[in-house]
């Protein structure tokens, strides 16, 4: 195959048989299942929850209308609006010290660190180990009684304390602390695989034009990982939006409602007080309050993308 | 899978009796239950043998957590797709709840033949049927307003078991000037409402409790009588220690038998820990009512709620739930639990003597009329008011209610909201 | 930066040490809860009662590993884990393989074959990833009691392509994204048709994001347990619903050591992948692809 560096013609200049016009509807037809597949089961379930969230469902899916009663009912709540403050909480720390982290050992790792391949499965494993039981050793690690607190006492720092978890006021930290053990480690990976498809031409350029390793990173490695900054905030605000199992086994939603996060209200309200039409709004709520970040920064991403 | 396809089935197996042949009956049950753990799971295998011994298959779906609030999940799944399981474990007011969808089905001639109607408290039957008929099998009934005492704590310091709050008070106090962690306290919102409960009933009387955690009335909510009631549950928490939140339950009962703490206020399940463990009644603990609500008994009950199946199924399922009230498995399975036999009529000599007095406490409730359902657990409110003074209880004692007039307050307010 | 010469100033003595530094603490971060958990899962349960969360077992014992294994409680049967990773593994993997090609086969499309649209369509099929799993629940449940796979395999297996992708079609398009696009054209000038220039030219130089893809989703999957009870019958149940009954059954003795144990042969599988995936998380398969 000769390459040549000269712009190709486009193909559309080439004869239109039946086999160019199969090739124009071949990608479509590819994508066409996946799509088709995301209307029904993601956005028609969208739908038909915005609708139930204007009946009166408690334990299944009523069709009774009842207008926005259950909103109401729902900024009612004191838990639904701490919920909403700990996401706040919570989804800022998480994310932000998730894609630091992630970053700083993606790009420490790629340099020619000798025992990148113990060092790099170690900090993913976390991601491997269910929450169901790492909740247990984290409670554990952060109980007062049984945990770091005794240790380091035990090790003669008398007065030592790390009772957050059993503060209202600090316990949604603790599971900040949890989390980001458990995700950053795979936003490393996702950097690192970003940093290994830089084509390696590009940065040598660089280097020849005297760029320190610094200004390289910044001015040009960082840039050309916008894809994978993209990757990386849907993977953790996904992760943030959902995190259920790990509230759960962490604190129970504790102490009192104190870690209620919307993923936790969404679950409670719907299934376990049989009241879905509340349930159903709220998950309608924070549908919207997602949207209204992710669909700016879709946006702007996807401009510039095009632009580039 | 034989329920996915009913009418497929059904019109089969119509065929088949039609051609005169036995019919190829289906003998297996499916039970959803979060029964998993040692000695349950192991009380509920006899069941599975009785069940074997009649040519029965059973079939387990067990699925664990927060006292059944998974396994709920997973069958408001089942029951969508059309594929319910032959029983599901319930408690209280879910099964009426379900009962109201139209997929329970019908127990009616099995208690009839079997006499459930004469055997099963009153009160337990309101949640065993629903609009007269029988739907669902009660395995035993716990009670909540139970006092776990250390033994040795209590000869220790020199106290008797206290009978009334007051003495409730003064017994803490000595327990604290001792040094011993007075009582142990789990921090999870069920747990503090099955201590408040047990309080309301002890400070304000049995028929309060009534008026206010079972119907609901809106003016003894907000009344004085309620308020009192908060100020004394939120009393308690000088008597704990510093670590309760979050605390699982058997995790404070092993407090008490460790004797690191006097005393737990617990469901009976809390004895099936200490019998598990090896200890004795009125040797290593004590068993009393919480101090006040002697002759008062706050009831929860497990039921197994036989779902709606084809014709071919119902054979095995007749089976279940018959097997479910027959004595034998009521007296094993109770005896591990730490409840007692759903029916009235078994003999109580094989029991410990803790269970002796359950036994005997709710035959005389059952007459007296003093048998209320717990609120704590399902059974004095449905789930979406049982959540609601949850969060208001759990909230008032982790102090983000100032005082117990406001707590009253936004109890009554958070009832109405969701009724 | 592996296979080219690093800039100079990285490689002064005390830079190269600190980086090392920081790397070792953040793998005790790391290794901290998984060591609490290895060392608890070794010992007996009056020890871990007694003693500290970081001391060393005193007997070792692999009694909480056969027991997690093959005799723990489950259900009514103490038949611990073993029977349900079957049911898991052919579960995950027909739906990390399937839900990954046709990511692949998105993200292809999504960048080097643009028709009017495909920005919003992308759009749109991101956004799916952040259903929340509760409203999905209940529909789902219909749908696949009509179709008749309710209870069974496939049906789980069809649920988590569904709902996985979103997110394959994302970390594939990000990554094609900044593949030279001169690439394809060459090659369809040549004569190479959808497929062809796919699988001859694409899908080899995709290592490290099939590696990333197929972690995330063999992880999700694997470690799913909404899905696994609720769609699942008796004799289909995957292994995360058994490790929730052993290690969240309300009533007994908190048998912290088994639980562990279970945890840690619960995650093997998704460890074993990661290590078998990480070889291919090399660069340099694009090296020379671009030659002047």
């Amino acid at each position: 195959m000769t390459l040549s560096q000269a712009e190709v013609a486009p193909v559309a200049t080439a004869p239109r048989g039946l086999r160019a016009y199969a090739q124009d509807w071949l990608p479509r037809l590819v994508l066409a299942p996946s799509f088709a597949v995301i209307l029904l089961f993601v956005y028609g379930f969208i739908v038909f929850t915005a609708y139930l969230s204007t009946t009166n469902s408690t334990i299944l899916p009523r069709f009774d209308f009842v207008g926005l009663v259950n909103y109401q009912k729902l900024f009612a709540q004191p838990s639904w609006w701490t919920a909403l403050k700990n996401l706040m909480i919570f989804g800022v720390l998480y994310i932000g010290i998730c894609t630091g982290i992630g970053l700083l050992l993606a790009i420490f790792l790629d340099q020619k660190i000798r025992g990148e391949g113990v060092l790099r499965p170690i900090y993913l494993y976390p991601m491997a180990l269910s929450f169901i039981v790492t909740g247990t050793a984290w409670k554990w690690f952060l109980d007062p009684g049984i945990g770091l607190e005794q240790v380091v006492q035990n090790w003669g720092w008398e007065t030592f304390t790390f009772d957050w978890i059993k503060n209202s006021r600090m316990a949604i930290y603790t599971v900040v602390i949890a989390a980001v053990w458990q995700s950053s480690g795979f936003v490393m990976a996702m950097f690192l695989a970003g940093l290994r498809g830089i084509d390696t031409e590009i940065m040598r350029a660089a280097q020849i034009d005297g760029a320190s390793a610094l200004k390289l990173y910044r001015r040009i490695v960082i840039p050309m990982l916008r894809p994978a900054f993209l990757s990386a905030f849907v993977v953790l605000a996904h992760l943030a939006i959902k995190s259920y199992d790990l509230v759960i086994a962490l604190t129970g939603g504790g102490p009192g409602r104190a870690t209620e996060l919307p993923a936790t209200f969404m679950y409670s309200y719907t299934f376990t007080r049989n009241q879905m039409g509340v349930g159903a709004a709220s998950a309608v709520i924070m549908l919207a309050m997602v949207a209204s970040i992710m669909i700016p920064y879709l946006y702007t991403e996807l401009k510039h993308e095009a632009r580039s | 899978m034989h329920k996915r396809f009913l009418p497929l089935i059904g019109s089969v197996a119509g065929l088949a009796m039609m051609a005169g042949a036995a019919v190829a009956q289906d003998e297996s049950v499916e039970v959803l239950h979060w029964w998993t753990s040692g000695g349950e799971a192991a009380a509920l295998n006899v069941l599975k043998e009785n069940l074997e011994a009649e040519g029965v298959t059973w079939q387990d779906m067990p699925v664990a957590g927060g006292g059944g609030t998974e396994a709920m999940t997973v069958l408001r799944s089942r029951a969508t797709s059309g594929n319910p399981p032959t029983a599901a474990q319930m408690l209280g007011y879910d099964i009426l709840d379900w009962a109201e969808l139209g997929v329970v089905g019908n127990l009616d001639d099995l208690a009839a033949e079997e006499g459930w109607d004469d055997v099963i408290p009153a009160a337990l039957q309101n949640f065993s049927k629903y609009d007269g008929h029988w739907i669902a099998a009660p395995v035993n009934v716990h009670s909540t307003n139970w006092m776990w005492a250390n033994k040795a704590i209590f000869d220790e310091v020199g106290i008797a078991l206290p009978t009334s709050f007051d003495e409730l008070l003064a017994a803490l106090d000595k327990i604290k000037a001792a040094g011993y962690t007075p009582i142990a306290y789990g921090g999870q919102p069920w747990q503090d409402a099955t201590v408040f409960e047990a309080v309301v009933v002890s400070t304000a009387g049995p028929e309060f409790y009534q008026t206010t955690l079972n119907e609901f009335d809106q003016e003894a909510l907000t009344s004085d009588t309620m308020k009192q009631a908060f100020e004394s549950y939120g009393k308690l928490k000088d008597y704990t220690d510093a670590n309760t939140a979050g605390r699982d339950w058997n995790l404070a009962t092993a407090m008490v038998m460790n004797k690191e703490a006097a005393m737990q206020f617990m469901g009976d399940w809390a004895k099936g820990e200490f019998i598990n463990a090896g200890k004795v009644p009125n040797q290593d603990f004590l068993c009393a009512r919480f101090p006040g609500t002697q002759g008062t008994v706050l009831f929860n009950s497990d039921q197994f709620v036989m779902f709606q199946v084809g014709d071919e199924a119902r054979d095995a399922q007749l089976k279940l739930a018959s097997a479910i009230e027959e004595p034998s498995f009521q007296i094993a399975f109770n005896k591990v639990k730490g409840s007692v036999p759903a029916r009235t009529d078994i003999d109580d000599s094989e029991f410990d003597d803790c269970a002796k007095k359950g036994m005997a406490d709710l035959a005389a409730a059952n007459e007296g009329g003093t048998l209320y359902g717990s609120l704590a657990h399902g059974h004095g409110a449905p789930a979406a008011v049982k959540n609601a003074v949850y969060d208001v209880v759990t909230r008032f004692w982790n102090g983000d209610i100032d005082s117990a007039d406001a707590a009253a307050e936004e109890l009554a307010t958070a009832v109405a909201a969701a009724q | 930066m592996t296979g080219a010469a690093a800039p100079a100033p990285a490689s002064t003595v005390l830079v190269r040490a600190a980086i090392y530094t920081l790397l070792l603490i953040f793998a005790v971060y790391y290794l901290l809860p998984l060591f609490v958990m290895v060392v608890n899962s070794l010992k007996e349960l009056n020890e871990i009662r007694q003693g500290n969360m970081l001391a060393l077992p005193q007997q070792v014992t692999i009694e909480p590993w056969k027991s997690a294994w093959s005799t723990a409680q489950i259900g009514v049967q103490p038949t611990g884990l073993r029977p349900y990773f079957l049911n898991s593994i052919m579960m995950v993997v027909p739906a990390v393989a399937i839900s990954t090609l046709l990511g692949a086969l998105n993200g292809y499309v999504l960048t080097k074959w643009r028709f009017r649209g495909d920005t919003v369509i992308f759009g749109l099929m991101l956004f799916a990833c952040f259903i929340p799993f509760q409203i999905v629940l209940i529909p789902m449940a219909r749908i696949l009691g009509m179709i008749g796979l309710a209870g069974t395999t496939p049906g789980l297996v069809l649920v988590h392509i569904v709902y996985g992708l979103g997110f394959t079609t994302l970390f594939f398009r990000n990554y094609y994204a900044a593949f030279p696009t001169e690439l394809v054209k060459a090659a369809q000038v040549d004569g190479a048709g959808f497929f062809r220039i796919f699988g001859r030219i694409l899908l080899p130089s995709s290592g490290p994001i099939i590696v990333v893809t197929v972690i995330w989703q063999f992880t999700n999957i694997w470690n799913d347990f909404l899905f696994g009870a609720s769609f699942a019958d008796f004799d289909s149940l995957p292994m995360t619903v058994a490790l929730n009954n052993l290690v969240s059954s309300s009533t007994g003795v908190k048998e912290y050591n088994v639980h562990f144990a279970g945890a840690i042969m619960a995650a093997l599988p998704t460890l074993l992948v990661y290590i078998v995936a990480g070889r291919y998380f090399v660069r340099g398969l694009m090296a020379g692809a671009v030659k002047g």
